[in-house]
């Protein structure tokens, strides 16, 4: 059993929902219980789609499970077939019905419908939504793709791919999708097949007929680029175009793969983003620490950004997705920090409270973690609620989606000027530690410079030892002229620093001698 | 909007109050309501002090924070204990996890006072007997933190039928009032905060002194119950909650739900009733707060009258909620879905709807979606998995939980309940776009 406050991900269920809602012509059977049916909203509401999921819920309740859950099953399957007339269809549990153990991929076989019918099995005990979403994917790719054809592609036409992996519920997939299909076809590579988003089951059919593929999404659909690359000879290309440099990489490889010369589309300056970052106005942002959490894909692409292309100090790296656990390693590596491969909560909070940085980059639930802290906080990865499927074009990835990461992580921050101010004049009754002042906070009026912001930790994750040295008076006074964003790392160097020397009592001077000795 | 579809019927308003001549149908098949589950989104803000732990699966988990999440919690009053494969396989003793988990919680929370472990389908189907979890958790925390628990699985109950386990499970928990006990009122059902404050005001005045509220807003602030506890519902989903108490000698006193002005002033007059307050008092008593919700309606009658609404089931409320817009706003009623009707709480309401009004117990979505199709409705209410969709086929809706997180019972939210309905509509003659 696990205490979990948020969850990372939803069941797998929930995955391969995304991957039905995202498609067309494919209808999903799900046996679950009355009040499962609660998904429907996450794409009604939070993505605010305009048609109902093609989901049926068999929704059976406690009455039915005397009688004949199987048959109520099998009843749902048959009406859901005759009413919506769907070209193939997904069969599966969610948790509790896994419990009771119905079949329903033997059930619906029993029915003897004119389509494919795709039995899933998702153990909901173990796996989650994003391995839910992928082996769904994988499923259908497998059942749907057909077998290689024996004739040789026609010659001369335009080299051509699939881009794989954008789903129902996926963060920003909808602009992601539309900033690499224009990338592509200024290189003049011609888009075969988008799946699952819009793709119907027989799209699924001529998957093969592209040269290669390109995985937006790994967690969703780099299980099914293998199928493909194993069956068809397609190749694939995984470089996830999120940033400037993974851009560039990106546009490269799919040329190399199409045989077309990448640099016509990477002339001049296609993303604003380098020039913002070496603007003075930029210089400020220079060793910000940030901690960085999300999907493996999005966390691992954040952290290269933070690095070579806004200058920040990546002091914390982590992901919730275990299948992807090794990548993540390997760059937190690169960064000199050992990874964090959590789907804890708990965990991750405890994490952040000791790297100490001053911006975290992570998903809605970073976000609680943030407020709890007071640190700022931009969204980078999945889960997101309502907010972070917005109207206007706001891609991650490409050359645009460059310029809406750079707005978007540097927004929280305090601007320049004012973290200059603050950093001289403490005890302004308007401009202080509470929060920036273009993001609207002020403080109570003709407060003097108020307490620490930071919040002390009351709880059991609270790391400081019971060996903590004493602050005195003194000190722990100088300790609030440290602006708020690095004051809680000057504490905890400061401690280190004196616990590594046994000083019993922490002065004034023991501060500067902490901060001499780390540097900033 | 244009003319309702269904041929001209005699507006609801003009009809005489009925004689409880309507026509009850039970429909079986897909259902798109909410597992009681849910009812923490609200419970957790009604009792400062009480934390809801589920036990269940990540679907659970999954619904509360996609329900609740949009709020940034530094601190959120409910978490899930996730049932995993060493559980259910038997390698981890259930009961040990259980425990752990919720010492991990507790040591997080030093200001909880009241902990409810929170049933769901995968708990009640495994049979995990979390009545003696907490049971044996009290005796651990005592006397810090009291724990119980109750089911909100999907298969047992539907969304606010989670309230009514939850409070349920308080009624035991409720002091035993003395013998010689003076006779005080008992409002069952979570209200706003400032909903009660006004009916405590109305009680007052009608010299209805020792009056109390359930759920309380702290743990350990329950009312007493006993012989001498006479209660009212607030809320028409409280089926075993009104039994509980009456198990412990409290008399329920019927009446129709606190909706609209007629609701209100007959909810009231049953308790002056009971308490034989003199007419007069009452006229004096109410009369102000009825005149004002009657100025208020005003406001929203030209947009809704004789329009048609359509309630698809969710929360109970809507044979109440059908009552008040058919004969105080002059609404058509096409039909009043409701997930489960007792006939007993709801009895006056009923008597109130008028003759042959179509109540459609239970729910075959498809079926229900394509009756909502033919009739098109001016308003059509109904959960949020249906909403946009209906939206987007032309059909103007209002989303059902919105009234169980609104103030909506009194006089002077019954201007605020016909906005609820008449905002929609509003809105479509705004938008240009």
């Amino acid at each position: 059993m696990q205490l979990t406050l948020w969850t990372y991900e939803g069941p797998p269920h929930i995955g391969a929902m995304r991957i039905a809602t995202a498609m067309e012509g494919l209808h999903y059977v799900l046996h679950a219980p009355q009040g499962d049916t609660y998904a429907d909203l996450l794409f009604t509401m939070i993505e605010r789609r305009d048609a109902r999921p093609p989901v049926t819920y068999t929704t059976f309740q406690a009455r039915d499970l005397g009688s004949d859950t199987a048959e109520i099953f099998k009843d749902a399957a048959a009406a859901a077939y005759e009413r919506f007339r769907p070209q193939a269809m997904i069969v599966g549990a969610s948790c509790t019905a896994e419990l009771i153990q119905d079949d329903p991929g033997g059930l619906a076989k029993a029915l003897n419908l004119p389509i494919p019918v795709i039995a899933l099995e998702l153990p909901a005990y173990q796996k989650k939504e994003n391995w839910g979403a992928s082996e769904t994917f994988y499923r259908l790719v497998r059942g749907l793709s057909g077998s290689p054809s024996p004739e040789p592609k026609p010659e001369g036409r335009r080299p051509s791919c699939n881009i794989l992996g954008p789903t129902a519920l996926g963060f920003r997939h909808r602009d992601d999708l539309a900033e690499i299909t224009g990338l592509l076809g200024r290189l003049g590579i011609a888009v075969n097949v988008v799946a699952p988003m819009g793709a119907s089951p027989a799209d699924l059919g001529r998957l093969k007929d592209a040269d290669f593929n390109v995985v937006l999404y790994p967690e969703v659909a780099r299980a099914a680029a293998q199928y493909l690359q194993k069956t068809f000879g397609q190749p694939m290309v995984e470089t996830v175009p999120i940033g400037v440099g993974a851009t560039i990489r990106f546009v490269e490889e799919v040329a190399a793969l199409a045989g077309i010369d990448p640099a016509p589309v990477l002339a001049g300056a296609p993303s604003r983003a380098p020039w913002y970052s070496r603007s003075v106005d930029s210089t400020y942002l220079t060793g910000k620490r940030v901690f960085i959490f999300g999907d493996a894909t999005h966390a691992i692409a954040a952290a290269r950004v933070a690095k070579a292309e806004l200058g920040f100090r990546v002091v914390g790296l982590g992901t919730y997705g275990r299948e992807f656990a090794r990548e993540v390693r390997a760059e937190a590596t690169l960064h000199g920090i050992e990874a964090l491969i959590s789907d804890d909560y708990l965990d991750v909070e405890a994490a952040i409270q000791a790297a100490g940085p001053e911006l975290v980059l992570g998903t809605q639930m970073e976000r609680h973690i943030a407020k709890r802290l007071g640190l700022p906080c931009a969204v980078i990865s999945a889960p997101v609620h309502v907010q972070d499927f917005p109207a206007r074009y706001s891609p991650q990835m490409g050359f645009e989606g460059a310029n809406v990461l750079f707005d978007t992580w540097v927004h929280p921050l305090m601007m320049g000027l004012e973290e200059h101010l603050l950093g001289m004049f403490r005890e302004d009754p308007e401009f202080n530690d509470r929060a920036p002042s273009h993001l609207g906070g002020k403080a109570p009026a003709g407060a003097p410079a108020p307490a620490p912001p930071v919040p002390e930790p009351v709880t059991s994750v609270t790391l400081a030892g019971p060996t903590a040295p004493t602050w005195a008076v003194e000190a722990e006074k100088e300790l609030r002229k440290i602006p708020f964003f690095v004051r809680g790392k000057a504490r905890t160097n400061t401690e280190t620093f004196a616990r590594e020397r046994a000083l019993p009592l922490i002065t004034v001077e023991t501060l500067y001698d902490a901060k001499a000795h780390f540097g900033r | 909007m244009n003319a309702p579809f269904l041929p001209p019927r005699t507006v609801a308003a003009t009809a005489e109050p009925g004689c409880g001549d309507v026509a009850i149908r039970q429909e079986r098949g897909q259902r798109a309501v909410f597992c009681g589950l849910t009812g923490i989104v609200w419970l957790h803000r009604k009792i400062q002090d009480a934390f809801f732990l589920v036990v269940g699966s990540r679907t659970c988990a999954h619904l509360i924070q996609s329900a609740a999440g949009v709020m940034i919690f530094a601190e959120p009053r409910f978490a899930t204990a996730i049932i995993d494969e060493r559980d259910l396989a038997g390698i981890a003793d259930m009961n040990e996890e259980l425990d752990r988990v919720v010492r991990r919680l507790i040591e997080r929370r030093p200001d909880i006072r009241l902990l409810f472990l929170v049933g769901s389908c995968p708990s009640e189907v495994i049979k995990l007997d979390l009545g003696r979890a907490a049971q044996r958790l009290s005796t651990t925390f005592s006397p810090d933190v009291r724990v119980l628990s109750y089911s909100g699985s999907g298969i047992e109950t539907t969304f606010t039928q989670g309230e009514d386990a939850c409070l349920a499970a308080l009624v035991p928990e409720m002091p035993r009032e003395a013998p010689d006990a003076a006779p005080s009122l008992l409002v069952a059902g979570a209200l706003a905060d400032v909903v009660e404050d006004q009916f405590l005001r109305l009680f007052s005045e009608l010299g209805i002194a020792n009056v109390a509220f359930l759920p309380a807003r702290r743990a350990g602030a329950l009312p007493a119950v006993g012989p001498n506890t006479t209660f009212l519902l607030a809320q028409p989903f409280l089926t075993d909650t009104a039994k509980a108490l009456e198990a412990r000698g409290a008399k329920r006193l019927s009446a129709p739900f606190p909706l609209g002005v007629e609701g209100t002033t007959r909810w009231l007059r049953a308790a002056a009733d009971a308490w034989g307050v003199p007419e007069g008092r009452f006229e004096a008593a109410t009369a102000p707060g009825r005149a004002r919700a009657a100025r208020a309606l005003d406001h929203h009658r030209e947009t809704l009258a004789g329009k048609w609404v359509f309630f698809f089931p969710d929360s109970q409320l809507e044979v109440p909620l059908a009552r008040f817009l058919s004969r105080e706003l002059g609404m058509g009623l096409c039909e009043v879905g409701t997930p489960y009707l007792h006939r007993g709480h709801l009895a006056e309401d009923l008597a109130l709807l008028p003759d042959g009004t179509d109540i459609v117990e239970g729910q075959s979505l498809d079926a229900q979606m394509d009756r909502a199709r033919a009739e098109r409705p001016d308003l059509t209410v109904c959960g949020l998995g249906l909403a946009n969709p209906l939206e987007a086929e032309g059909l103007a809706t209002k989303w059902s939980i919105e009234l169980l997180f609104t103030p909506i019972q009194g006089y002077d939210q019954a201007g605020d309940l016909a906005e609820l309905f008449a905002r929609p509509l509003v809105r479509r003659t705004r938008l240009e776009v």
